[in-house]
């Protein structure tokens, strides 16, 4: 039997040209850009407190594996805001040099990397330590790169305001990971990130407010004005203060914590409230110094609850006993 | 055999500069530490975690 037909015709010869993909030119240090690696470092830390202040035993190993999947998966809802953002930061001179806008890593891949990291960082957290702690990162990276990124930046004014919960969440999964549970010092953790984020971004929306005015996103000095911004940082501040004060009046922190707690919160309040005070032609220094303040206020509360814990400091001084044992 | 199939291709196909060959170079040696150390990572947790690695609490 023939195999083919006597009448048959055989197919047009392929084209002589073949459209081949073209070569990246990413290196390995723009993967490790779209990482984010200094927000990375903000969450490794913070997790690591969770972790710290926890109850129990936590061995160092599992501690390290469990904050390399917390680093790795903070790693890729950054990748994936990069990815979804890239038209954003094209705009802003702040993050035009960003791997994506720059065009030295294509969409395509940053989304992948993004999501590759998103699984193995997941997967790997639930494996090895527990499902809670894994699920939570999962909820962040989901909450970040999705609410936020995708429906909140972009809509609404209040966008850094509930997104900064994405922030807040590693101390949580720290604190899971070390006791597969949720406890209140996690809660207080998450609600100190979560207050102290509208004043800390606001002073960079202030800075930035025309870039962000060009990009289209509806922070709230250009949504609201100037000067509401700064009376909402102010307000913000306010609750801030008490807030970060909490674990030592809660009896889950020491003296040394409550005594930084109070002067570090004093210190971002009459900054918001100089800021609030001050004519806008005078605002910039301020709001320079109140976003380079807020970080170090940040960073200084939570070590100070490392070093409470490293030192057995953490039951000295406590006012009221522990109110939640 | 088909005159399309006996045909040797035209064109040299993807030639990459000294540039793209030292970002390849780059990237892979990135992709090989970071298994190396995903490896090295496994192997001391299922140390840790002994015949329980597997035990997952929630």
């Amino acid at each position: 039997m023939a195999l083919v037909s006597e009448t048959a015709e055989l197919a047009a010869p392929l084209p002589g040209t073949v459209a081949y993909a073209e070569p990246s030119m990413a290196g390995a240090g723009d993967y490790l850009a779209l990482m984010k690696p200094r927000v990375m470092s903000l969450v490794v830390f913070t997790a690591l407190v969770g972790m710290v202040v926890a109850p129990g035993h936590f061995h160092p190993v599992l501690a390290f594996f469990a904050l390399t999947c917390i680093a790795v998966g903070a790693g890729a809802a950054g990748a994936l805001n990069m990815w979804y953002d890239a038209d954003i930061d094209a705009v802003m001179t702040r993050t035009a040099q960003r791997p994506v806008p720059a065009g030295r890593v294509k969409p395509g891949e940053a989304l992948a990397f993004g999501l590759v990291l998103a699984g193995f960082s997941i997967v790997f957290l639930g494996l090895m330590i527990n499902v809670l702690a894994a699920g939570l990162l999962a909820f962040t990276i989901f909450f970040y790169a999705v609410v936020y990124t995708m429906w909140l930046k972009r809509w609404t004014p209040q966008n850094i305001v509930i997104g900064g919960a994405a922030g807040a969440f590693p101390p949580m999964i720290g604190w899971a990971a070390a006791t597969g549970g949720i406890g209140l010092e996690s809660i207080l953790l998450f609600l100190i990130i979560f207050f102290w984020t509208p004043p800390h971004f606001w002073a960079l929306g202030l800075l930035r407010a025309g870039e962000y005015a060009r990009a289209g996103v509806p922070m709230l000095p250009v949504v609201a004005g100037v000067a509401e911004t700064r009376r909402q940082m102010l307000l913000y501040s306010l609750v801030l203060g008490p807030v970060g004060v909490s674990p030592w009046l809660l009896g889950t922190a020491g003296l040394a914590y409550g005594v930084v707690a109070i002067l570090g919160g004093a210190a971002m309040l009459a900054l918001a409230f100089q800021l609030y005070r001050v004519p806008e032609q005078a605002m910039e220094p301020v709001a320079k110094r109140l976003f380079g303040i807020s970080i170090v206020y940040l960073f200084v509360l939570f070590a100070a609850l490392l070093v409470e814990r490293a030192l057995g400091l953490q039951h000295f001084g406590i006012p009221f006993g522990r109110v939640f044992a | 055999m088909s005159l399309v199939m006996d045909q040797q291709p035209t064109e040299p196909g993807i030639v990459l500069t000294a540039e793209q060959k030292r970002r390849r170079r780059g990237r892979s040696i990135a992709i090989a530490l970071a298994l190396a150390v995903f490896v090295a990572l496994i192997f001391a947790v299922t140390l840790v975690k002994g015949p329980g690695v597997m035990m997952r609490p929630l």
